[in-house]
């Protein structure tokens, strides 16, 4: 694939960030700050706002890639109930560190997408979920908002209109499932963060019942850009129906982890190797995980492909929220999926069957696998599980834990084999039909029962099969 | 002790805690952003952290008063949640980053290396009070891993040595 020339593209979301003071409203004025609010309030109609943002084909920076002025055009336009907008700022993918970048270093550039975004939806209160972790995250918000609400850029008649807007900062308190858009609101509602069933949508019943809408916190930074540069220009950046500025975050054994300003669809290799440093400790590269650890895994093989919405899902993977988790011949595929199944079955909210229990028989089973004790039959019955999660929950967290699961189990199945047949022998009895079997013997427990001949039998007793599992560990471990 | 029997016991007037002016005030606030008053749950049980150092049942009963809403439902939200600060914890809480860019980059080596120091397992307060370990899941910071939270400050791209240093910096 041909690279893109980086030295070429101009910053757009990560302009001001290395900047001294970029926090603050002086620098965020002196810098064309509030001209894209200012330009949205007074020359446009909402309707029109919304025309732009979807003639610009924007889509959500959260993990969905639905298209932003869509989803604001859900927004029912005549209605006596109050709107919302909310801004996902919970951001706990793991992986994911994008949005601190912007909220600790620049976090008037969100403050103002979200007047453009709520002018577009015709609303008067906006909220920011961030979460609870992020204290000092919180803290620039807090400060942000203050300067915004002295400077009159939030309050009442805005830019000399008569549109009147307020904001407020929520802090979450740790619960993944809150970066869901229906767990998030029903966190804001001061309840569990439980997901609520689809339909009806946020966008009809969201927050306290009323018309929302959920947007990405870098999502939000995209709006004033567009508003400034018109529709066209954000259309040029990178592939026509995904376009724009993306923030990567590259995580895992790599020379220079970090969040990374690039245009859309630029090379998943290019990413890892050039911009950021390459694979570590001159090791060579094994898994890619491109989206966040709820995307599929990528084998090494497999990263010449660019980043960007379509081209990742015509792979069977997803972009997701951007955070790619590098991994090197090093990791061992069981222990990381693990980690990853451990997350999930720590953060499912507990409302459905199969993604309650699901994740934790999945987490039993590794567990299992990684004391040693697993079975061979424990890969396809982690298979079966995950069929059985996908599609089948109130929210994503079942599929965000199975897609892991089977692209790894599937990717790296001989890496399974192998440790379940390094493991301890007293399980292996379930796999060969009876006790532990060495290699070219036949246990007394098989001879009785071959002995018997009306026994069904599931498994075949002949020696030979019995052997061959034992003598393949040899093989694999030496 | 059930939770139950906790914050019954709690809420006995002579075992009562009670809201200080100033946090009265703030919660006060945070009723006016939100239009009805349940929503401000999670903000106050903010408050009532920092108020009581850390949430316990008198909190959970305090709160219950306060917003006028039932023990059992804010002992229901407030578990649901595992970043507030719990009743009896250490005066500085290890946060060890747990999940996969973490461990990737050896924060494995982070919590066995404070285990042996602080002679606890993860969940667990050292005898003093002074500390507790927590493993926790993503903290955001995956570009400077590995990452432990004190309290409400980062500490990134840690190294033993670095950890020894910061934990001897804690009086």
């Amino acid at each position: 694939m041909a690279e893109l020339d980086l030295s070429k593209y101009e910053k757009i979301l990560f302009k001001h960030v290395d900047q001294e003071g970029s926090d603050t409203i002086d620098y965020y004025l002196k810098h064309g700050g509030y001209e894209g609010a200012k330009k949205a309030i007074t020359e446009h109609r909402p309707s029109e706002v919304i025309d732009i943002v979807k003639e610009s084909n924007l889509r959500g920076r959260g993990g969905a890639g639905f298209p932003c002025g869509v989803k604001w055009s859900f927004v029912p336009q005549n209605t006596d109930k109050p709107k919302y907008f909310v801004v996902n700022a919970d951001e706990s993918e793991p992986g994911t560190f994008k949005d601190r970048v912007l909220i600790e270093r620049d976090p008037h550039s969100i403050i103002e997408g979200i007047i453009i975004g709520s002018y577009a939806i015709k609303c008067n209160v906006a909220y920011l979920y961030i979460r609870g972790e992020l204290v000092y995250g919180y803290e620039q918000l807090v400060k942000a908002v203050k300067e915004a609400y002295d400077k009159g850029m939030l309050g009442k008649g805005l830019f000399g209109t008569d549109y009147n807007l307020d904001l407020t900062i929520h802090r979450g308190a740790g619960a993944y499932i809150c970066g869901e858009e229906t767990g998030l609101l029903s966190s804001l509602e001061g309840k569990r963060g439980q997901p609520k069933i689809k339909p009806p949508f946020p966008a009809v019943e969201g927050l306290f019942r009323c018309p929302t809408v959920v947007n990405n916190v870098e999502t939000v930074c995209n709006l004033q850009h567009i508003i400034n540069r018109g529709a066209e220009w954000f259309k040029n950046i990178g592939p026509e129906k995904g376009p724009g500025p993306k923030l990567l975050c590259v995580s895992g054994h790599v020379n220079k982890p970090g969040t990374y300003e690039v245009p859309m669809g630029i090379n998943l290799k290019q990413l890892i190797y050039d911009v950021a440093g390459g694979v570590w400790k001159g090791n060579k590269l094994k898994a890619v995980i491109p989206g966040g650890t709820s995307a599929k895994v990528l084998k090494a093989e497999e990263v010449d492909v660019p980043c960007d919405f379509d081209s990742m899902m015509a792979i069977d993977t997803m972009l997701g929220s951007g955070a790619v988790i590098v991994m090197d011949d090093t990791t061992d595929m069981v222990d990381a999926l693990y980690n990853i199944i451990r997350f999930y079955h720590h953060e499912s909210c507990g409302q459905c069957t199969p993604c309650r229990e699901g994740t934790g028989w999945l987490e039993k089973i590794l567990k299992r696998i990684m004391a040693g004790h697993g079975r061979m039959e424990d890969i396809d019955t982690m298979l079966n599980i995950c069929d059985r999660m996908v599609g089948k929950t109130i929210c994503v967290l079942a599929d965000a834990a199975a897609f892991p699961c089977s692209s790894i189990v599937t990717k790296f199945r001989s890496e399974f084999e192998a440790k379940i047949q390094q493991g301890a022998g007293y399980d292996k009895r379930i796999f060969t039909g009876g006790p532990l079997v060495q290699p070219g013997a036949v246990s007394r427990h098989n001879q009785e029962r071959r002995k018997d001949k009306d026994t069904p039998n599931r498994i075949s007793l002949d020696p030979e099969l019995i052997s061959k599992p034992s003598q393949s560990k040899v093989e694999t471990t030496s | 002790m059930s939770a139950f029997q906790e914050i019954t016991q709690a809420a006995r007037e002579d075992e009562r805690v009670e809201f200080s002016a100033e946090a009265k005030k703030k919660i006060e606030w945070i009723y006016t952003r939100y239009p009805n008053r349940e929503a401000a749950l999670l903000p106050v049980l903010r408050v009532a952290e920092k108020e009581f150092d850390g949430i316990g049942a008198a909190a959970i009963d305090c709160i219950a008063r306060e917003m006028g809403l039932s023990p059992g439902y804010i002992y229901g939200v407030f578990t649901f949640y595992t970043h507030y600060k719990r009743a009896g914890e250490g005066k500085y809480v290890l946060q060890v980053c747990a999940t996969l860019p973490c461990a990737l980059r050896g924060c494995r080596d982070v919590v066995h290396h404070l285990e042996d120091k602080l002679g606890i397992k993860p969940g667990e307060t050292t005898e003093d009070g002074k500390f507790t370990l927590k493993k926790v899941e993503c903290l955001a910071s995956c570009d400077t891993a590995p990452v432990v939270q004190i309290n409400d400050d980062y500490h990134e791209n840690l190294t033993l040595e670095d950890l020894d240093k910061l934990l001897e910096s804690f009086e």
